[in-house]
Protein backbone atom coordinates (compact mmCIF):
# COMPACT_ATOMS: atom_id res chain seq x y z
CA UNK A 1 0.00 0.00 0.00
CA UNK A 2 1.00 3.71 -0.14
CA UNK A 3 2.43 5.88 2.40
CA UNK A 4 1.27 9.00 0.73
CA UNK A 5 -2.29 8.83 0.73
CA UNK A 6 -5.96 10.89 0.73
CA UNK A 7 -7.98 10.51 3.34
CA UNK A 8 -10.86 12.09 2.41
CA UNK A 9 -13.96 10.07 2.81
CA UNK A 10 -16.85 11.33 0.23
CA UNK A 11 -14.40 11.25 -2.41
CA UNK A 12 -13.02 7.79 -2.01
CA UNK A 13 -16.99 6.64 -1.59
CA UNK A 14 -17.61 8.85 -4.83
CA UNK A 15 -14.80 6.68 -7.02
CA UNK A 16 -16.00 3.22 -5.88
CA UNK A 17 -19.81 3.86 -5.71
CA UNK A 18 -20.54 3.32 -8.77
CA UNK A 19 -18.30 -0.34 -8.86
CA UNK A 20 -20.21 -0.95 -5.25
CA UNK A 21 -23.38 -0.39 -6.64
CA UNK A 22 -22.99 -3.04 -10.01
CA UNK A 23 -21.82 -5.43 -7.76
CA UNK A 24 -24.64 -5.39 -4.89
CA UNK A 25 -27.21 -5.46 -7.98
CA UNK A 26 -26.40 -7.57 -9.77
CA UNK A 27 -23.96 -9.49 -7.71
CA UNK A 28 -24.62 -9.90 -3.70
CA UNK A 29 -28.23 -9.89 -4.48
CA UNK A 30 -28.24 -12.94 -7.12
CA UNK A 31 -25.90 -14.80 -4.60
CA UNK A 32 -28.23 -14.01 -1.39
CA UNK A 33 -31.11 -15.39 -3.88
CA UNK A 34 -28.98 -18.41 -4.66
CA UNK A 35 -28.21 -19.17 -1.09
CA UNK A 36 -32.27 -18.59 -0.51
CA UNK A 37 -33.01 -20.97 -3.02
CA UNK A 38 -30.45 -23.60 -1.56
CA UNK A 39 -31.96 -23.59 1.54
CA UNK A 40 -35.50 -23.94 0.98
CA UNK A 41 -37.85 -26.00 -1.19
CA UNK A 42 -40.56 -24.82 -2.96
CA UNK A 43 -43.65 -26.55 -3.50
CA UNK A 44 -44.75 -27.09 -7.08
CA UNK A 45 -46.85 -24.19 -7.99
CA UNK A 46 -44.63 -21.41 -6.75
CA UNK A 47 -46.99 -20.84 -4.03
CA UNK A 48 -44.93 -21.79 -0.82
CA UNK A 49 -41.59 -21.95 0.36
CA UNK A 50 -40.47 -23.45 3.40
CA UNK A 51 -37.08 -24.04 5.24
CA UNK A 52 -35.14 -27.07 4.21
CA UNK A 53 -32.07 -27.47 5.81
CA UNK A 54 -29.70 -29.05 3.63
CA UNK A 55 -32.01 -31.20 2.69
CA UNK A 56 -31.33 -29.95 -0.97
CA UNK A 57 -27.67 -30.15 -0.61
CA UNK A 58 -28.23 -34.29 0.05
CA UNK A 59 -30.35 -34.95 -2.54
CA UNK A 60 -27.54 -33.17 -4.84
CA UNK A 61 -24.37 -34.94 -3.57
CA UNK A 62 -26.58 -38.51 -3.52
CA UNK A 63 -27.76 -38.01 -6.84
CA UNK A 64 -24.87 -40.58 -9.25
CA UNK A 65 -25.42 -37.93 -12.16
CA UNK A 66 -23.46 -35.38 -9.85
CA UNK A 67 -20.92 -37.60 -8.86
CA UNK A 68 -20.35 -38.48 -12.43
CA UNK A 69 -20.52 -34.82 -13.67
CA UNK A 70 -18.04 -34.19 -10.47
CA UNK A 71 -15.67 -36.51 -11.47
CA UNK A 72 -15.57 -35.54 -15.02
CA UNK A 73 -14.85 -31.93 -14.51
CA UNK A 74 -11.84 -32.78 -12.45
CA UNK A 75 -10.17 -34.89 -15.34
CA UNK A 76 -11.36 -32.28 -17.44
CA UNK A 77 -9.61 -29.33 -15.45
CA UNK A 78 -6.71 -31.90 -15.23
CA UNK A 79 -6.78 -32.50 -18.99
CA UNK A 80 -7.13 -29.17 -20.17
CA UNK A 81 -4.41 -27.38 -17.90
CA UNK A 82 -1.94 -29.91 -18.74
CA UNK A 83 -2.34 -30.02 -22.33
CA UNK A 84 -3.11 -26.35 -23.26
CA UNK A 85 -0.15 -25.40 -20.81
CA UNK A 86 2.60 -27.48 -22.58
CA UNK A 87 1.52 -26.75 -25.99
CA UNK A 88 1.55 -23.11 -24.86
CA UNK A 89 4.94 -23.22 -23.19
CA UNK A 90 6.66 -25.22 -25.97
CA UNK A 91 5.71 -22.65 -28.90
CA UNK A 92 6.58 -19.76 -26.50
CA UNK A 93 9.72 -21.48 -25.87
CA UNK A 94 10.51 -21.92 -29.59
CA UNK A 95 9.19 -18.28 -30.61
CA UNK A 96 11.64 -16.80 -27.63
CA UNK A 97 14.36 -18.74 -29.45
CA UNK A 98 13.94 -17.43 -33.17
CA UNK A 99 15.64 -14.47 -34.24
CA UNK A 100 13.84 -14.47 -37.64
CA UNK A 101 9.96 -14.40 -37.76
CA UNK A 102 8.90 -13.81 -34.34
CA UNK A 103 6.36 -11.17 -34.60
CA UNK A 104 4.55 -12.87 -37.33
CA UNK A 105 4.74 -16.13 -35.77
CA UNK A 106 3.19 -14.23 -32.37
CA UNK A 107 0.95 -12.68 -34.96
CA UNK A 108 -0.80 -16.74 -36.29
CA UNK A 109 -0.54 -17.86 -32.67
CA UNK A 110 -2.37 -15.22 -30.62
CA UNK A 111 -5.49 -14.65 -32.78
CA UNK A 112 -7.71 -17.91 -31.68
CA UNK A 113 -7.74 -16.04 -28.12
CA UNK A 114 -10.62 -14.25 -29.44
CA UNK A 115 -12.91 -16.49 -30.70
CA UNK A 116 -15.67 -17.14 -28.43
CA UNK A 117 -15.69 -21.00 -26.81
CA UNK A 118 -19.29 -21.17 -28.39
CA UNK A 119 -17.74 -20.64 -31.98
CA UNK A 120 -15.18 -22.97 -30.83
CA UNK A 121 -17.64 -25.90 -29.75
CA UNK A 122 -19.59 -25.13 -33.76
CA UNK A 123 -16.23 -25.67 -35.60
CA UNK A 124 -15.23 -28.89 -33.42
CA UNK A 125 -18.50 -30.36 -34.05
CA UNK A 126 -17.91 -30.24 -38.14
CA UNK A 127 -14.86 -32.38 -36.93
CA UNK A 128 -16.67 -34.66 -35.25
CA UNK A 129 -20.18 -35.37 -37.05
CA UNK A 130 -20.86 -38.80 -37.98
CA UNK A 131 -20.79 -39.35 -41.25
CA UNK A 132 -18.80 -36.61 -43.16
CA UNK A 133 -16.53 -34.89 -40.07
CA UNK A 134 -12.85 -35.51 -40.62
CA UNK A 135 -11.47 -36.39 -37.41
CA UNK A 136 -14.39 -38.82 -36.85
CA UNK A 137 -13.72 -40.24 -40.16
CA UNK A 138 -10.07 -40.84 -38.61
CA UNK A 139 -10.32 -41.87 -35.19
CA UNK A 140 -13.32 -44.22 -36.67
CA UNK A 141 -10.66 -45.84 -39.17
CA UNK A 142 -8.15 -46.31 -35.80
CA UNK A 143 -10.72 -47.99 -33.29
CA UNK A 144 -14.44 -47.63 -34.32
CA UNK A 145 -14.75 -43.97 -32.89
CA UNK A 146 -18.37 -43.37 -31.85
CA UNK A 147 -18.39 -40.32 -29.85
CA UNK A 148 -22.72 -40.51 -29.45
CA UNK A 149 -22.14 -44.13 -27.40
CA UNK A 150 -18.74 -44.56 -26.08
CA UNK A 151 -17.87 -42.56 -23.01
CA UNK A 152 -14.15 -42.42 -23.81
CA UNK A 153 -15.01 -40.97 -27.33
CA UNK A 154 -16.77 -38.05 -26.20
CA UNK A 155 -13.89 -37.12 -23.77
CA UNK A 156 -11.53 -36.75 -25.96
CA UNK A 157 -13.94 -34.89 -28.73
CA UNK A 158 -14.44 -32.13 -25.63
CA UNK A 159 -10.91 -32.63 -25.07
CA UNK A 160 -9.92 -31.73 -28.13
CA UNK A 161 -12.48 -28.74 -28.65
CA UNK A 162 -11.31 -27.24 -25.18
CA UNK A 163 -7.80 -27.51 -25.19
CA UNK A 164 -7.34 -25.92 -28.68
CA UNK A 165 -9.23 -22.58 -27.78
CA UNK A 166 -7.05 -22.41 -24.55
CA UNK A 167 -3.31 -22.85 -26.05
CA UNK A 168 -3.38 -18.99 -27.10
CA UNK A 169 -3.87 -17.72 -24.01
CA UNK A 170 -1.03 -19.68 -22.39
CA UNK A 171 0.82 -18.97 -25.37
CA UNK A 172 0.55 -15.17 -24.56
CA UNK A 173 1.49 -15.37 -21.00
CA UNK A 174 4.60 -17.98 -21.44
CA UNK A 175 6.10 -15.87 -23.78
CA UNK A 176 5.83 -12.32 -21.72
CA UNK A 177 7.19 -14.49 -18.76
CA UNK A 178 10.16 -16.02 -20.80
CA UNK A 179 10.59 -11.97 -22.29
CA UNK A 180 10.40 -11.13 -18.38
CA UNK A 181 13.37 -13.19 -17.30
CA UNK A 182 16.57 -10.95 -17.30
CA UNK A 183 19.55 -11.79 -20.41
CA UNK A 184 22.20 -11.94 -17.71
CA UNK A 185 20.60 -15.23 -15.83
CA UNK A 186 20.81 -16.96 -18.95
CA UNK A 187 24.23 -16.23 -19.96
CA UNK A 188 25.37 -17.22 -17.22
CA UNK A 189 23.64 -20.23 -16.96
CA UNK A 190 24.94 -21.31 -20.87
CA UNK A 191 28.24 -21.01 -19.46
CA UNK A 192 27.35 -23.37 -16.33
CA UNK A 193 25.98 -25.28 -18.58
CA UNK A 194 26.07 -26.79 -22.02
CA UNK A 195 22.77 -28.92 -22.60
CA UNK A 196 19.95 -26.42 -23.60
CA UNK A 197 17.55 -28.85 -22.49
CA UNK A 198 18.57 -29.24 -18.40
CA UNK A 199 19.22 -25.30 -18.84
CA UNK A 200 15.12 -24.88 -19.65
CA UNK A 201 14.24 -27.15 -16.65
CA UNK A 202 16.65 -26.17 -13.93
CA UNK A 203 17.07 -22.22 -15.03
CA UNK A 204 13.91 -20.86 -17.19
CA UNK A 205 11.34 -23.66 -16.01
CA UNK A 206 11.50 -22.32 -12.10
CA UNK A 207 11.79 -18.92 -12.78
CA UNK A 208 8.78 -19.03 -15.25
CA UNK A 209 6.86 -20.28 -11.78
CA UNK A 210 5.00 -17.28 -11.38
CA UNK A 211 3.58 -17.31 -14.70
CA UNK A 212 2.45 -21.07 -14.37
CA UNK A 213 0.97 -20.53 -10.97
CA UNK A 214 -0.75 -17.54 -12.78
CA UNK A 215 -1.76 -19.31 -15.95
CA UNK A 216 -3.04 -22.84 -13.70
CA UNK A 217 -5.44 -20.68 -11.94
CA UNK A 218 -6.61 -19.10 -15.60
CA UNK A 219 -6.93 -22.21 -16.89
CA UNK A 220 -8.82 -24.34 -13.66
CA UNK A 221 -11.45 -21.14 -14.19
CA UNK A 222 -11.18 -21.63 -17.80
CA UNK A 223 -12.78 -25.08 -17.30
CA UNK A 224 -14.83 -24.63 -15.25
CA UNK A 225 -16.73 -22.00 -16.65
CA UNK A 226 -15.44 -21.02 -19.91
CA UNK A 227 -16.44 -24.76 -21.18
CA UNK A 228 -19.95 -24.02 -21.18
CA UNK A 229 -20.40 -22.79 -24.66
CA UNK A 230 -18.20 -25.67 -26.05
CA UNK A 231 -20.55 -28.79 -24.09
CA UNK A 232 -23.31 -26.84 -25.39
CA UNK A 233 -22.55 -26.65 -28.79
CA UNK A 234 -20.67 -30.23 -28.90
CA UNK A 235 -21.61 -33.35 -27.24
CA UNK A 236 -24.52 -31.69 -24.91
CA UNK A 237 -23.28 -33.80 -22.35
CA UNK A 238 -23.24 -37.00 -24.78
CA UNK A 239 -23.73 -40.37 -24.84
CA UNK A 240 -26.01 -39.62 -21.50
CA UNK A 241 -24.51 -36.90 -19.27
CA UNK A 242 -21.26 -38.20 -18.97
CA UNK A 243 -19.20 -34.84 -20.47
CA UNK A 244 -21.52 -32.28 -18.51
CA UNK A 245 -19.60 -30.19 -16.24
CA UNK A 246 -21.12 -29.19 -12.87
CA UNK A 247 -21.84 -25.61 -14.19
CA UNK A 248 -23.50 -26.98 -17.34
CA UNK A 249 -25.37 -29.31 -15.35
CA UNK A 250 -26.69 -26.80 -12.77
CA UNK A 251 -27.43 -24.26 -15.66
CA UNK A 252 -29.52 -27.50 -17.42
CA UNK A 253 -31.04 -28.23 -14.08
CA UNK A 254 -31.94 -25.07 -12.90
CA UNK A 255 -33.26 -23.51 -16.37
CA UNK A 256 -34.52 -26.23 -18.05
CA UNK A 257 -35.50 -28.69 -14.81
CA UNK A 258 -36.54 -25.68 -12.92
CA UNK A 259 -35.42 -27.55 -9.87
CA UNK A 260 -34.37 -23.90 -8.01
CA UNK A 261 -33.33 -25.52 -4.69
CA UNK A 262 -31.17 -28.52 -6.45
CA UNK A 263 -29.66 -25.43 -9.02
CA UNK A 264 -29.06 -23.47 -5.73
CA UNK A 265 -27.60 -26.16 -3.52
CA UNK A 266 -25.03 -27.04 -6.84
CA UNK A 267 -24.11 -23.00 -7.42
CA UNK A 268 -23.00 -23.05 -3.65
CA UNK A 269 -20.84 -26.34 -3.41
CA UNK A 270 -18.95 -24.91 -6.69
CA UNK A 271 -18.31 -21.75 -5.14
CA UNK A 272 -16.45 -24.10 -2.47
CA UNK A 273 -14.78 -26.13 -4.50
CA UNK A 274 -13.88 -22.83 -6.32
CA UNK A 275 -12.71 -21.20 -3.23
CA UNK A 276 -10.60 -24.35 -2.01
CA UNK A 277 -8.94 -24.60 -4.84
CA UNK A 278 -7.84 -21.15 -4.44
CA UNK A 279 -6.61 -21.40 -1.29
CA UNK A 280 -5.10 -24.54 -1.43
CA UNK A 281 -2.67 -22.80 -3.88
CA UNK A 282 -1.82 -20.14 -2.60
CA UNK A 283 -1.06 -22.12 -0.22
CA UNK A 284 0.38 -24.83 -1.18
CA UNK A 285 1.91 -23.53 -4.31
CA UNK A 286 2.35 -20.35 -4.04
CA UNK A 287 4.93 -20.44 -0.75
CA UNK A 288 7.27 -22.54 -3.03
CA UNK A 289 7.61 -20.11 -6.03
CA UNK A 290 10.55 -17.96 -6.74
CA UNK A 291 9.99 -14.77 -7.40
CA UNK A 292 13.12 -12.58 -9.28
CA UNK B 1 25.78 -26.71 -36.93
CA UNK B 2 23.93 -27.32 -33.63
CA UNK B 3 22.92 -23.91 -33.56
CA UNK B 4 21.22 -24.32 -37.37
CA UNK B 5 19.58 -27.41 -36.06
CA UNK B 6 18.10 -25.97 -33.46
CA UNK B 7 16.46 -22.79 -35.01
CA UNK B 8 15.26 -25.74 -37.36
CA UNK B 9 13.75 -27.31 -34.69
CA UNK B 10 12.14 -24.29 -33.60
CA UNK B 11 10.60 -22.93 -37.11
CA UNK B 12 9.24 -26.61 -37.89
CA UNK B 13 7.89 -26.54 -34.32
CA UNK B 14 6.41 -23.27 -34.62
CA UNK B 15 4.69 -23.83 -38.18
CA UNK B 16 3.45 -27.07 -36.74
CA UNK B 17 1.39 -24.50 -33.96
CA UNK B 18 0.83 -22.00 -36.80
CA UNK B 19 -1.11 -25.23 -38.87
CA UNK B 20 -2.76 -26.29 -35.56
CA UNK B 21 -4.34 -22.99 -34.92
CA UNK B 22 -5.32 -22.15 -38.75
CA UNK B 23 -5.54 -25.36 -40.55
CA UNK B 24 -9.49 -25.71 -38.70
CA UNK B 25 -10.49 -22.31 -39.75
CA UNK B 26 -9.76 -22.28 -43.08
CA UNK B 27 -11.60 -25.74 -43.79
CA UNK B 28 -14.74 -23.89 -41.88
CA UNK B 29 -13.69 -21.26 -44.24
CA UNK B 30 -13.04 -22.84 -47.67
CA UNK B 31 -16.15 -24.82 -47.25
CA UNK B 32 -18.36 -21.38 -46.25
CA UNK B 33 -17.76 -20.84 -50.11
CA UNK B 34 -19.35 -23.44 -51.95
CA UNK B 35 -22.95 -24.61 -52.77
CA UNK B 36 -25.54 -25.90 -50.17
CA UNK B 37 -25.90 -29.35 -51.63
CA UNK B 38 -22.29 -29.95 -52.29
CA UNK B 39 -21.15 -29.58 -48.53
CA UNK B 40 -24.14 -31.48 -47.42
CA UNK B 41 -23.31 -34.32 -49.05
CA UNK B 42 -19.28 -34.39 -49.22
CA UNK B 43 -18.57 -32.63 -45.94
CA UNK B 44 -15.77 -29.76 -45.51
CA UNK B 45 -13.86 -29.24 -48.47
CA UNK B 46 -9.57 -27.85 -48.52
CA UNK B 47 -10.52 -25.66 -51.41
CA UNK B 48 -12.19 -22.15 -52.21
CA UNK B 49 -15.74 -22.70 -53.77
CA UNK B 50 -17.16 -20.27 -56.37
CA UNK B 51 -20.53 -19.32 -54.16
CA UNK B 52 -18.04 -16.79 -51.78
CA UNK B 53 -20.40 -13.65 -52.89
CA UNK B 54 -23.44 -15.39 -53.06
CA UNK B 55 -23.26 -17.55 -49.13
CA UNK B 56 -21.98 -14.19 -47.26
CA UNK B 57 -24.49 -11.74 -49.12
CA UNK B 58 -27.22 -14.54 -48.46
CA UNK B 59 -26.46 -14.43 -44.63
CA UNK B 60 -25.90 -11.08 -43.90
CA UNK B 61 -28.71 -9.73 -45.92
CA UNK B 62 -31.53 -12.53 -45.65
CA UNK B 63 -34.11 -11.92 -43.08
CA UNK B 64 -34.31 -15.21 -40.47
CA UNK B 65 -35.58 -16.34 -37.09
CA UNK B 66 -38.96 -16.87 -36.53
CA UNK B 67 -40.57 -13.83 -37.17
CA UNK B 68 -38.15 -13.90 -40.34
CA UNK B 69 -37.42 -10.06 -39.32
CA UNK B 70 -33.98 -9.98 -38.63
CA UNK B 71 -30.49 -10.41 -40.37
CA UNK B 72 -27.61 -11.40 -39.70
CA UNK B 73 -26.10 -7.69 -40.09
CA UNK B 74 -28.38 -6.37 -36.83
CA UNK B 75 -27.31 -9.46 -35.05
CA UNK B 76 -23.96 -7.65 -35.39
CA UNK B 77 -25.20 -4.36 -34.38
CA UNK B 78 -26.37 -6.09 -31.40
CA UNK B 79 -23.26 -8.01 -30.15
CA UNK B 80 -21.52 -4.71 -31.06
CA UNK B 81 -23.49 -2.87 -28.61
CA UNK B 82 -23.22 -5.18 -26.07
CA UNK B 83 -19.37 -5.52 -26.35
CA UNK B 84 -18.73 -1.88 -26.27
CA UNK B 85 -21.73 -1.53 -23.56
CA UNK B 86 -19.03 -4.06 -21.23
CA UNK B 87 -16.30 -2.57 -22.49
CA UNK B 88 -16.40 0.88 -21.73
CA UNK B 89 -18.76 1.06 -19.10
CA UNK B 90 -16.65 -1.99 -17.14
CA UNK B 91 -13.51 0.03 -18.03
CA UNK B 92 -14.51 3.23 -16.83
CA UNK B 93 -15.83 1.83 -13.42
CA UNK B 94 -12.71 0.04 -12.52
CA UNK B 95 -10.56 2.38 -12.82
CA UNK B 96 -12.60 4.54 -10.42
CA UNK B 97 -13.08 2.04 -8.21
CA UNK B 98 -9.33 1.59 -8.13
CA UNK B 99 -7.97 5.16 -7.62
CA UNK B 100 -10.16 4.80 -4.35
CA UNK B 101 -9.04 1.33 -3.19
CA UNK B 102 -4.95 2.34 -3.66
CA UNK B 103 -4.92 6.28 -2.93
CA UNK B 104 -6.83 6.21 -0.06
CA UNK B 105 -6.98 4.90 3.33
CA UNK B 106 -10.24 4.91 5.91
CA UNK B 107 -11.66 2.86 7.52
CA UNK B 108 -13.67 0.57 5.19
CA UNK B 109 -10.97 0.60 2.46
CA UNK B 110 -10.19 -3.52 3.64
CA UNK B 111 -13.96 -3.99 3.50
CA UNK B 112 -14.39 -2.54 -0.43
CA UNK B 113 -11.35 -4.42 -1.41
CA UNK B 114 -12.67 -7.87 -0.42
CA UNK B 115 -16.22 -7.20 -1.62
CA UNK B 116 -15.01 -6.44 -4.84
CA UNK B 117 -12.56 -9.20 -4.94
CA UNK B 118 -14.50 -12.05 -3.64
CA UNK B 119 -16.69 -11.62 -6.90
CA UNK B 120 -14.00 -13.23 -8.56
CA UNK B 121 -15.12 -16.64 -7.21
CA UNK B 122 -19.08 -16.34 -8.17
CA UNK B 123 -19.02 -15.45 -12.06
CA UNK B 124 -22.04 -15.58 -13.68
CA UNK B 125 -22.39 -19.14 -14.92
CA UNK B 126 -22.97 -19.67 -10.71
CA UNK B 127 -25.32 -16.56 -10.22
CA UNK B 128 -27.49 -16.84 -14.01
CA UNK B 129 -30.49 -18.25 -12.50
CA UNK B 130 -31.17 -15.59 -9.78
CA UNK B 131 -29.29 -12.72 -12.21
CA UNK B 132 -32.31 -13.45 -14.58
CA UNK B 133 -35.00 -13.14 -11.84
CA UNK B 134 -33.35 -9.58 -10.91
CA UNK B 135 -33.52 -8.75 -14.42
CA UNK B 136 -36.51 -9.68 -14.80
CA UNK B 137 -37.65 -7.89 -11.82
CA UNK B 138 -36.28 -5.09 -12.48
CA UNK B 139 -37.88 -5.28 -16.20
CA UNK B 140 -34.64 -5.26 -18.02
CA UNK B 141 -34.98 -8.53 -20.16
CA UNK B 142 -34.84 -7.98 -23.88
CA UNK B 143 -32.76 -4.35 -23.57
CA UNK B 144 -29.21 -3.15 -24.54
CA UNK B 145 -29.25 -2.20 -20.51
CA UNK B 146 -29.77 -6.13 -19.12
CA UNK B 147 -27.21 -7.35 -22.05
CA UNK B 148 -24.39 -4.69 -20.25
CA UNK B 149 -25.09 -4.40 -16.77
CA UNK B 150 -24.77 -7.53 -15.03
CA UNK B 151 -21.29 -8.23 -17.03
CA UNK B 152 -20.15 -4.75 -16.25
CA UNK B 153 -18.39 -4.89 -12.67
CA UNK B 154 -14.60 -6.74 -13.14
CA UNK B 155 -13.26 -7.60 -10.64
CA UNK B 156 -10.39 -8.38 -13.13
CA UNK B 157 -10.14 -5.07 -14.75
CA UNK B 158 -10.30 -3.28 -11.01
CA UNK B 159 -7.23 -5.80 -10.06
CA UNK B 160 -5.47 -4.85 -13.12
CA UNK B 161 -5.88 -1.26 -12.67
CA UNK B 162 -4.85 -1.62 -9.17
CA UNK B 163 -1.73 -3.48 -9.44
CA UNK B 164 -0.51 -0.68 -12.16
CA UNK B 165 -1.37 2.33 -9.76
CA UNK B 166 0.86 0.67 -7.00
CA UNK B 167 3.30 0.46 -9.45
CA UNK B 168 3.30 4.00 -9.75
CA UNK B 169 6.31 6.02 -7.99
CA UNK B 170 4.58 7.71 -4.37
CA UNK B 171 6.87 10.72 -5.28
CA UNK B 172 4.43 11.47 -8.18
CA UNK B 173 1.27 12.01 -5.56
CA UNK B 174 3.96 13.90 -3.62
CA UNK B 175 4.84 16.54 -6.40
CA UNK B 176 1.36 16.88 -7.37
CA UNK B 177 0.51 17.48 -4.01
CA UNK B 178 3.07 20.38 -3.49
CA UNK B 179 1.81 21.39 -6.42
CA UNK B 180 -1.79 22.08 -4.92
CA UNK B 181 -3.63 19.19 -6.70
CA UNK B 182 -6.41 17.63 -5.08
CA UNK B 183 -8.05 14.29 -5.25
CA UNK B 184 -10.01 14.91 -8.62
CA UNK B 185 -7.58 16.89 -10.17
CA UNK B 186 -4.86 14.12 -9.18
CA UNK B 187 -7.40 11.75 -10.89
CA UNK B 188 -8.37 13.30 -13.91
CA UNK B 189 -4.17 15.31 -14.81
CA UNK B 190 -1.96 12.55 -13.90
CA UNK B 191 -3.65 9.59 -13.44
CA UNK B 192 -6.16 9.10 -16.53
CA UNK B 193 -3.26 10.17 -18.75
CA UNK B 194 -0.66 7.52 -17.57
CA UNK B 195 -3.03 4.79 -17.94
CA UNK B 196 -3.87 5.01 -21.25
CA UNK B 197 -2.15 1.76 -22.41
CA UNK B 198 -3.96 0.29 -19.44
CA UNK B 199 -7.21 1.38 -20.48
CA UNK B 200 -6.74 0.38 -24.11
CA UNK B 201 -5.86 -3.47 -23.34
CA UNK B 202 -8.44 -3.55 -20.76
CA UNK B 203 -10.73 -2.05 -23.18
CA UNK B 204 -9.73 -4.66 -25.74
CA UNK B 205 -10.23 -7.32 -22.97
CA UNK B 206 -13.59 -6.41 -22.24
CA UNK B 207 -14.55 -6.03 -25.62
CA UNK B 208 -13.76 -9.42 -26.78
CA UNK B 209 -14.96 -11.09 -23.19
CA UNK B 210 -18.46 -9.28 -24.23
CA UNK B 211 -18.61 -10.24 -27.70
CA UNK B 212 -18.31 -13.64 -26.84
CA UNK B 213 -20.88 -14.01 -24.30
CA UNK B 214 -23.11 -17.31 -24.94
CA UNK B 215 -25.15 -18.01 -21.86
CA UNK B 216 -26.46 -14.40 -20.41
CA UNK B 217 -27.48 -13.44 -23.98
CA UNK B 218 -29.16 -16.79 -24.60
CA UNK B 219 -31.27 -16.68 -21.38
CA UNK B 220 -32.47 -13.17 -20.79
CA UNK B 221 -32.90 -12.21 -24.51
CA UNK B 222 -36.32 -13.74 -25.71
CA UNK B 223 -37.27 -11.38 -27.92
CA UNK B 224 -35.15 -11.64 -31.63
CA UNK B 225 -34.65 -8.14 -31.55
CA UNK B 226 -31.98 -8.36 -29.24
CA UNK B 227 -29.97 -11.49 -30.25
CA UNK B 228 -26.28 -11.52 -30.27
CA UNK B 229 -23.75 -12.92 -33.00
CA UNK B 230 -22.63 -15.95 -30.78
CA UNK B 231 -25.77 -17.23 -29.35
CA UNK B 232 -27.05 -16.63 -32.57
CA UNK B 233 -25.21 -19.81 -33.44
CA UNK B 234 -27.38 -21.97 -31.36
CA UNK B 235 -30.73 -20.42 -32.28
CA UNK B 236 -30.13 -19.51 -36.12
CA UNK B 237 -28.59 -22.31 -37.91
CA UNK B 238 -28.58 -25.72 -37.07
CA UNK B 239 -26.83 -28.76 -38.91
CA UNK B 240 -24.63 -29.06 -42.17
CA UNK B 241 -25.66 -25.95 -43.97
CA UNK B 242 -23.67 -23.68 -45.25
CA UNK B 243 -24.73 -20.81 -43.90
CA UNK B 244 -23.70 -21.48 -41.05
CA UNK B 245 -20.12 -22.16 -42.53
CA UNK B 246 -20.16 -18.40 -43.66
CA UNK B 247 -21.83 -17.40 -40.23
CA UNK B 248 -19.00 -19.20 -38.21
CA UNK B 249 -16.67 -16.98 -40.24
CA UNK B 250 -18.31 -13.74 -39.72
CA UNK B 251 -19.02 -14.31 -36.54
CA UNK B 252 -15.04 -14.50 -35.56
CA UNK B 253 -14.11 -11.60 -37.58
CA UNK B 254 -14.45 -8.28 -35.33
CA UNK B 255 -12.73 -10.09 -32.02
CA UNK B 256 -9.68 -11.78 -34.06
CA UNK B 257 -9.94 -8.29 -35.87
CA UNK B 258 -9.15 -6.40 -32.68
CA UNK B 259 -6.91 -8.66 -31.27
CA UNK B 260 -4.66 -8.84 -34.35
CA UNK B 261 -4.27 -5.39 -34.82
CA UNK B 262 -4.54 -4.09 -31.44
CA UNK B 263 -1.91 -7.18 -30.02
CA UNK B 264 0.61 -4.70 -29.15
CA UNK B 265 -1.50 -2.47 -27.16
CA UNK B 266 -3.32 -5.66 -25.78
CA UNK B 267 0.17 -7.33 -24.52
CA UNK B 268 1.96 -4.04 -23.73
CA UNK B 269 -0.67 -2.94 -21.01
CA UNK B 270 -1.72 -6.56 -19.84
CA UNK B 271 2.00 -7.01 -18.95
CA UNK B 272 2.97 -3.54 -17.58
CA UNK B 273 1.55 -3.78 -14.05
CA UNK B 274 3.53 -7.01 -13.49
Amino acid sequence: MKRVQFSSYFTQYFFIAPQLAIILIFLYLPIVQTFRDAFTIQDAFGFGRYFSGFDNFTFVLSDPNYITALKFTLIFIVVITFFSCSIGLLLAVQANNVIHGKSTYKTLLIWPYAIAPAVVGVTANYFFSERLGILYNFFNGLWGFDWYDNVYDAYIYVFIAASWKQISANFIFFLAGLQNIQKSIIEASIIDCKSSFRRFWTITFPLLMPTTFFLIIINITYSFFDTLGIIDTTTIGAPSGETKTLVYKAYIDGFKGLDLGSAGAQSIIMMLIVLVITVFQFRFIEGKIHYN
Amino acid sequence: MSRIFRTTVSHSILIWGVLLMIVPLWLVFASSTHTNSYIYNEGMQWKIGGEFFENYDRVLNRKGGFTKEITASGIFYNSFIMAFGIASLSVFVSMMAAYSLVYFKTRFSTLFFWLIFITLLVPLELRILPSYQIVSDLNLLNSYAGLILPLSASAIATFFFRQYYRSIPEELLEAAKLDGANSWKFFIDFLVPLSKTMVAAMFIFMFVYGYNQYLWPLIMTTSEKYWTVVMGLKMIYGGNSVDRYTYVILSLIPPVIIIVFLQRLFIQGLFQSK
